[in-house]
């Protein structure tokens, strides 16, 4: 388990170097002047590219952000295990409908 | 500091690291503001409104300033792990804060910060 | 050049304190000279190790004024703080037996864990094995090679202080060589073995173990290769 914790966390590093890249130059772009509902929905708004890019995005940083906790809650305290995994699980479900429900938001509106 | 703590890999592990969990920390939360615009515009502005304040901004230049921190720097990471890279000098991390002042740089500008 | 050397060396076990001693600062000397004359001349009673004293065995390894390194190959004045100060210190993470020696046998332990020996397999090869010494994998084993367990780097390590299970650099550097030894019949068992939560994995890039070997030797890019199986491992599913 732990080895495909590992690999899932560097294989979704790879496509959230891609995302990330990508998503800093657009918010940078995006919040010249100021940012309103309007502006970011105007853009996002029934746009299919934008969506599947999002939702990708999503779901790489909800199995990335969860193993990276892992280790860092592991080495910097005494809690591991089970419960921690379950947890962090939880957290895992948590990013991903949280985050799915963010992009129906902006591209459903 | 123990000698190990004072190499250039320690420092941006620990960057990495803290970087990491502050951007976990505000993810739900970036999540759940987006998420408001469900109940349209409106809702999603009102919130807006909300990081218009000095300390909000300043918050969110912090966030951006991590985002391009953990990246950069997990960018060195796989480039050492998967590309075989060979880096223990200054340079690579020059090369990685000088992105990092950048992005957060531009995001300061675009809103607004220095005139 | 100080005429005397202020030096404080640490006394008892992980419960004990630094003692001074004041030595005269002598031309060449090398940190296993001050800490000969300590215990021939100063006090019987002090602990330390050391065999071929001309950098070849590793036994003399110890912290010295904060960083890992053999005594032996450490001449006085390239590490003098303070003007004539050297503090000196049992290698870090491991159980210290008296004074400046520490045991060694959990460091070794791990070489066993992390499947850090030659496996044969169980047929008798018929004829030698053709290793060409230019092939890529026999070049990735000739880099690591070198290592003579010493424990610098696992004193280096941080992980290793915030994981007492990680296996370590030195551990995980001997596993990769043999992970490129086309000869061994072990490979499977090897990579699950180094694969696990305090396995290659735990590695975070500090990198301190490269920069503190005394044989020149990167462990991190040996870890890297060793993340890399782990990740085609995963990928067809033998992880």
């Amino acid at each position: 388990m732990n080895a495909r914790f590992f690999a899932a966390q560097r294989i979704t590093a790879f496509v959230l170097a891609l995302a990330v890249v990508v998503h800093l130059t657009t918010i940078i772009y995006a919040v010249r002047g100021g940012l309103t509902a309007a502006d970011i929905l105007a853009r996002t708004h029934g746009n299919v590219g934008f969506a599947l890019f999002y939702g990708v995005f999503v779901v790489a940083v909800a199995i990335h952000a969860p193993i990276g906790l892992r280790n860092v809650v592991r080495e910097w305290s005494t809690w591991h295990g089970r419960t921690l995994d379950t947890t962090l699980a939880f957290f895992a479900l948590l990013l991903l409908i949280l985050g799915l429900r963010a992009v129906l938001a902006v591209f459903g509106s | 500091m123990r000698a190990s703590q004072r190499q250039r890999g320690f420092i941006a592990a620990i960057l990495h690291r803290l970087s990491g969990i502050a951007l976990a920390i505000f993810l739900p939360v970036h999540f759940f503001a987006l998420g408001t615009a469900l109940e349209g515009a409106k809702a999603l502005d009102s919130f807006l409104a909300l990081t218009r304040r000095p300390l909000a901004e300043f918050a969110e230049i912090g966030i951006v300033i991590a985002l391009a921190v953990h990246m950069t720097l997990g960018m060195r990471i796989l480039a050492i792990e998967f590309l075989g890279f060979r880096e223990n000098t200054l340079a690579l991390l020059s090369v990685c804060a000088a992105a990092v002042c950048a992005f957060g740089l531009f995001f300061a500008l675009n809103l607004g910060w220095a005139g | 050049m100080t005429e005397t050397l202020n030096v404080e060396i640490w006394r008892g076990t992980d419960k004990g304190r630094f003692e001074s001693f004041a030595i005269p600062h002598r031309a060449h000397q090398t940190v296993l000279d001050v800490v000969t004359e300590i215990q021939r001349e100063h006090d019987a009673t002090l602990s330390y190790r050391f065999a071929c004293r001309v950098g070849m065995c590793g036994s003399c390894a110890m912290v010295v004024n904060g960083r890992p390194r053999w005594t032996c190959r450490t001449r006085v004045n390239a590490v003098l703080v303070d003007g004539n100060h050297l503090r000196l210190e049992p290698l870090r993470n491991l159980t210290i037996v008296k004074d400046l020696t520490v045991e060694m046998t959990q460091f070794f332990d791990k070489w066993k864990e992390a499947h850090g020996y030659f496996e044969p397999g169980p047929q008798e090869k018929k004829d030698f094995a053709v290793v060409p010494p230019q092939s890529r994998e026999r070049q990735a084993a000739d880099a690591g090679i070198e290592c003579i367990g010493c424990g610098v780097c696992y004193s280096a390590c941080d992980v290793v202080a915030w994981n007492k299970d990680y296996l370590g650099p030195a551990a995980l550097n001997r596993a990769w060589t043999l992970m490129n030894d086309v000869r061994d019949c072990g490979q499977a068992a090897r990579l699950e073995a180094v694969s696990g939560d305090d396995g290659c994995q735990a590695c975070h890039t500090h990198m301190s173990c490269t920069t503190f070997c005394p044989k020149a030797i990167a462990p991190t890019y040996s870890i890297a290769g060793l993340k890399r199986a782990t990740v085609l491992g995963v990928l067809r599913g033998a992880r």
